[in-house]
């Protein structure tokens, strides 16, 4: 039976792992290639690795993060954050991810989707979203919107829409973070990522708002995810990937519990 | 112990070749130069993607080097799109062949309730016997992702339940071929692919 995955997520800058709300009031949580190998080692089913800065300047420390993460790592491996060109993503799957995220690189040209796919399969490409529910629309989350820019700034498109292009581009995945429940610990946006999750066939990762195994148990159940990603939950050792996943199994919840 | 990795840019070798390595086997990669699979001790076939890119196999001249290879009894093992090369071909690309090392044909999931592809970790009914498996216990799982896939015959070496039963594994003589990705699935995978590294490989298929 096929299982419902945890991902654990890495926020890097630097070339360390760092911890904040809203990308501010950073603190040091541990060397990324560490970081990764413990999370696979409790049975984290998959590892992203998202590059917070992106900064042009810091592409060979990312490289070299990446490079340094991937080589004890025998999981999936995802990696986000300033990736513009096919180019930048193989560099990147070069240095040892087996996924790409993108996110505004590609609203800004959703050929970049096809480019990527097209030389690594669609397996490797993750499409990113940012969404906020749109308050002043008839129906919130049917119309929800993406966002860029860390939230900030109205892409003008709405998410069920962009998913559905995404997929018919050829993304393989869709990484879908609720900037409305991000950093609450209140629970993911459930409604939102069903909506999501029916409109496309493939993969749906819920992500923002996770805050207790109650939310896991709700964004698989209601919310339909196929995978949901645990960032802040994960650091200092607060929750183990084991101990969430011996937890969901016994909410019935199907999971790969670690060897 | 040298290994002959096979690149028909179908994706991308690295994990592959971490795996092999972590291991200690010596990959050397090949996109064309028969020399490394003539003198091949084991060869493997990864391969995400497409179907229709394994028609450069047959370009390079790889295909039949690789017949003649496993025609000689060398250690074989197929990945993802490899194992599905083995077949007589696939709906994804149906005017491209296989080598038909297993006769039947690759078809894609049907549509229906559960979505296609089919992505994440899945668990292993593995068959008496197998080699490939061997020490694979019961509740281990290994990633998949994938659209198409193998019928369960004679030759399954482990069965997994996605929509319906497929051959997640098959294995004849010396030849083997894997849905999954062992270089993807942790302490599993890394067991499965020290088993095939480990293999005599006596038996000609």
């Amino acid at each position: 039976m096929i299982t419902k995955r945890i991902i654990a997520c890495l926020d890097v800058h630097g070339g360390r792992v760092v911890k904040g709300v809203q990308f501010v009031d950073l603190i040091d949580a541990g060397d990324p290639a560490t970081q990764a190998a413990r999370h696979a080692r409790e049975g984290a089913d998959e590892i992203v690795l998202l590059d917070i800065t992106a900064t042009h300047e810091g592409r060979a420390t990312l490289l070299d993060t990446v490079r340094r993460t991937a080589r004890w790592l025998f999981v999936p491996f995802c990696v986000g954050g300033g990736i513009r060109s096919a180019d930048d993503a193989a560099q990147v799957f070069e240095a040892g991810a087996d996924k790409v995220s993108v996110n505004s690189a590609a609203l800004a040209d959703p050929t970049l989707i096809d480019a990527i796919g097209r030389s690594f399969g669609a397996q490797a490409v993750v499409v990113a979203i940012d969404a906020r529910r749109d308050p002043q629309a008839t129906n919130p989350v049917r119309d929800a919107q993406v966002f860029v820019q860390g939230g900030r700034k109205p892409a003008g498109r709405r998410v069920v829409e962009w998913a559905r292009e995404a997929e018919a581009r050829g993304a393989g995945e869709i990484l879908l973070t609720s900037m409305d429940s991000d950093g609450t610990r209140a629970g993911f946006d459930c409604e939102l990522t069903a909506a999501v999750s029916e409109a496309v066939s493939i993969p749906v990762i819920a992500s923002g708002g996770a805050g207790t195994v109650d939310h896991f148990v709700d964004v698989f159940g209601r919310g339909k995810a196929d995978a949901a990603l645990a960032a802040s939950i994960f650091h200092f050792g607060v929750s183990s990937a084991r101990s969430l996943k011996e937890e969901l199994a016994r909410a019935g919840v199907s999971v790969r519990l670690p060897c | 112990m040298h290994v002959t990795v096979i690149d028909y840019k179908a994706g991308n070798l690295t994990s592959v070749l971490k795996a092999l390595r972590h291991l200690g086997a010596e990959p050397v990669v090949t996109d064309g130069d028969l020399d490394l699979v003539e003198n091949a001790e084991r060869i493997v076939l990864p391969g995400v993607g497409h179907f229709q890119a394994t028609e450069r196999l047959d370009a390079t001249g790889l295909t039949q080097a690789i017949r003649a290879a496993i025609a000689r009894g060398v250690p074989f093992l197929g990945i993802c799109v490899g194992m599905q090369w083995l077949y007589a071909g696939s709906s994804e690309a149906r005017k491209q062949p296989g080598i038909a090392h297993f006769t039947e044909r690759c078809a894609r999931f049907p549509e229906g309730q559960e979505k296609v592809p089919h992505v994440g970790w899945n668990s292993l009914e593995v068959r008496t016997g197998s080699r490939l498996l061997a020490g694979v216990e019961p509740g281990e799982f290994v990633y998949f992702t994938h659209s198409f896939k193998a019928p369960v015959t004679a030759h399954t070496a482990a069965i997994t339940e996605y929509i319906e039963p497929f051959s997640s594994a098959v294995e004849r003589g010396n030849v083997m071929g894997v849905q999954f990705h062992p270089e993807k699935s942790g302490t599993t995978g890394l067991k499965i692919l020290r088993n095939f590294l480990s293999w005599e490989g006596k038996e000609i298929a």
